[in-house]
């Protein structure tokens, strides 16, 4: 009974609690000149009663939230067609449209619905599209986010990720008394779930390639330790525990290794490889600064990292070949930190110095070393990119508070993500 | 007489405020491994399981901590930006403790290396422990026992005053003295 108790309660909690409401409303600070019109029509009857069943607004929003497209407003439509047979073309495309989404959705015992969609040119009326989707009321989101994902790969040629999610860490409270949430979330913000909940700092969540796992630090003991939790079950393992530093865990590309930051007793930062199967610890730095934030590239062969051995910190990459020496990467400027790879390994994203204010610059690796800085803020700090490497997510300060925001790769498209409450910070898009 | 007797009655109180611990709300941590029943079916990403952690009592270390020199020696020693060079200014707070930790060999100190909050978040856990080491080093130099000192670096995680300004970040560049049992 003892043993129940507490299920009880942590079920509760996962029931009610974490997931209260959306976190976050999207504002798009700066959109994309060029962004192609589409229709997309409701699912459902226009006079449906259930705002949860809009899985059409779902596609709508993450449709204009990519700003790679501009949604057509549901009142401007003259009608409502859920089909191709019943889509007057001519009607849709003088209304300014290149494209329509049209489906119906029906619902087929009492807790699943089908939706049967199409996508269509409306300039040749061509179907791009047709498919049928099925899901019960819980995963309608994510239907909606899956067609999206269809319609922008169809149109664009570029894998969406819309169906992904973000961890990110959330802080409450006034000090000295801070809470701490280690929260997943669907990539729009929606479906907030607390991971990880302490009252002394976590930081640095990473996630498995296979989107399972997250690894994190935690301060719970008041000395920072490495765990490695399984999303599903809530297992979690602490997997260092070192004197001194243990810090920035990085997933190897085969989910078998962590790199992380561990310091010696003099209290010097290496960066170090740890085998997860057999616990087995392999130094990759060795130098009296800081080295630390380490990150593979997808070959699994080198670790790009920050380090300051040259004075401020700059960006380095070292193979895991023993008897490699790291290669400074990074020159403009007397502050870049915290590298994180594109998906495809050509661009780095990271945090760079300039009129003393922290931004989100990106750099392309077969380049001549030039780096571009995408963001405006004072204090914009840990960039992850998307696995589909349109948009990088990262976190910003807007009036004393932290937030999340997003800027596209180019730099053409930003986003701001208004929390309800609380900071934001630590942003980490997961894998597809 | 009767201001020592004053004094002895500030540290017992003093002392009985650092032992307290602090009222949490959190739920109690689940060992490691415990698993959630059916937590993972309840929804279709997978997600929801739900951990927690919390503090071990304590407080923040900037007036509180147990032991170490009379309640008149600071127990917070402030950086300048981007340094870790103890400035002349506190010498002599870094030389009370010294002598404190000399004459109690049993005394523990952990030194708890703080940034404010420009910069990456992994870097300035380094910059803290810099930070805590210098301090380190400098009660060493004085005679100061290794066993008797730990460091911990809580980088920019946390802060000591809220805000985006000088005022504010000179509070946080901090290394605080915290004695343990």
């Amino acid at each position: 009974m003892n043993k129940v108790l507490p299920v009880i309660a942590l079920v509760l909690c996962l029931a009610f609690c974490p997931r209260t409401h959306a976190e976050f409303v999207v504002e798009v600070t700066r959109g994309q000149e060029n962004a192609i019109p589409i229709a997309v029509v409701p699912f459902m009857a226009a006079d449906a009663p259930d705002a949860s069943l809009d899985a059409a607004a779902v596609v709508r929003n993450d449709l204009s939230r990519s700003a790679r497209f501009k949604t057509m407003d549901r009142k401007d439509m003259i009608e409502q067609p859920h089909a191709g047979a019943g889509i007057s073309f001519d009607d849709w495309r003088r209304l300014g449209n290149d494209y329509i989404l049209v489906g119906a959705m029906t619902p087929q015992g009492p807790d699943r619905y089908v939706i049967d969609f199409e996508l269509y040119n409306v300039l040749n009326h061509q179907r791009l599209l047709g498919y049928q989707i099925s899901a019960n009321r819980a995963g309608l989101r994510l239907a909606g986010h899956q067609v999206a994902d269809m319609v922008y790969d169809k149109i664009l040629g570029v894998r969406g990720a819309f169906a992904t999610r973000i961890a990110y860490v959330s802080v409450q409270g006034a000090l000295p008394n801070k809470s701490y949430r280690l929260i997943v979330a669907d990539a729009d913000g929606e479906n907030p779930h607390v991971v990880m909940q302490s009252n002394e700092p976590l930081m640095s969540p990473a996630w498995s390639p296979d989107g399972q796992s997250l690894a994190y630090v935690s301060f719970e003991s008041r000395q920072p330790s490495v765990y490695v939790q399984l999303l599903k079950t809530g297992e979690r393992k602490r997997v260092s525990a070192k004197a001194g530093v243990n810090q920035a865990p990085a997933w190897s590309p085969d989910g078998k290794k962590l790199a992380l930051t561990l310091s010696t007793r003099d209290g010097n930062l290496d960066v170090y490889v740890l085998d997860l199967d057999g616990n087995t610890l392999t130094r990759i730095t060795d130098d009296p600064g800081i080295d630390t934030e380490p990150q593979w590239s997808k070959d699994g062969l080198s670790l790009y990292f920050t380090s300051d051995r040259a004075g401020g910190p700059q960006i380095y990459r070292v193979g895991l070949k023993p008897g490699e020496h790291p290669k400074r990467l990074t020159f403009q400027g007397n502050y870049n930190a915290r590298p994180r790879l594109s998906p495809d390994d050509s661009h780095l994203a990271f945090v760079t110095q300039e009129d003393g204010a922290y931004r989100i610059a990106v750099m392309d690796l077969n380049g001549r070393g030039d780096m571009q800085v995408l963001t405006k803020g004072q204090f914009d700090v840990s960039p992850s990119y998307a696995p589909n490497g349109a948009m990088i997510i990262y976190a910003s300060r807007d009036r004393g508070r932290g937030v999340l925001a997003l800027v596209s790769s180019d730099g053409r498209v930003q986003e701001r993500l208004v929390s309800s409450e609380g900071e934001v910070q630590e942003p980490a898009w997961s894998p597809f | 007489m009767k201001k020592i007797l004053s004094i002895a009655c500030l540290c017992a109180v003093a002392a009985l405020m650092a032992g307290c611990p602090k009222k949490t709300t959190t739920v109690e941590p689940p060992s490691a491994g415990s698993q959630v029943p059916g937590a993972g079916s309840t929804n279709a990403n997978g997600q929801g399981a739900y951990a927690s952690g919390s503090a071990l009592g304590g407080d923040e270390g900037g007036a509180a901590g147990q032991g170490g020199p009379g309640g008149a020696v600071a127990k917070v020693i402030y950086f300048d930006f981007d340094k870790s060079d103890i400035k002349p200014e506190f010498a002599p707070i870094v030389q009370a403790h010294a002598q404190y930790l000399i004459a109690h060999p049993g005394a523990k100190l952990k030194l708890e290396g703080n940034t404010d909050e420009r910069g990456t978040r992994e870097y300035n856990i380094g910059l803290g422990e810099r930070r805590a080491q210098a301090v380190r080093r400098a009660l060493m130099l004085l005679g100061v026992s290794e066993n008797q000192l730990t460091t911990v670096s809580f980088g920019a995680e946390r802060p000591a005053v809220e805000g985006d300004d000088e005022s504010a970040w000179a509070k946080n560049r901090r290394v605080q003295l915290v004695y343990t049992p």
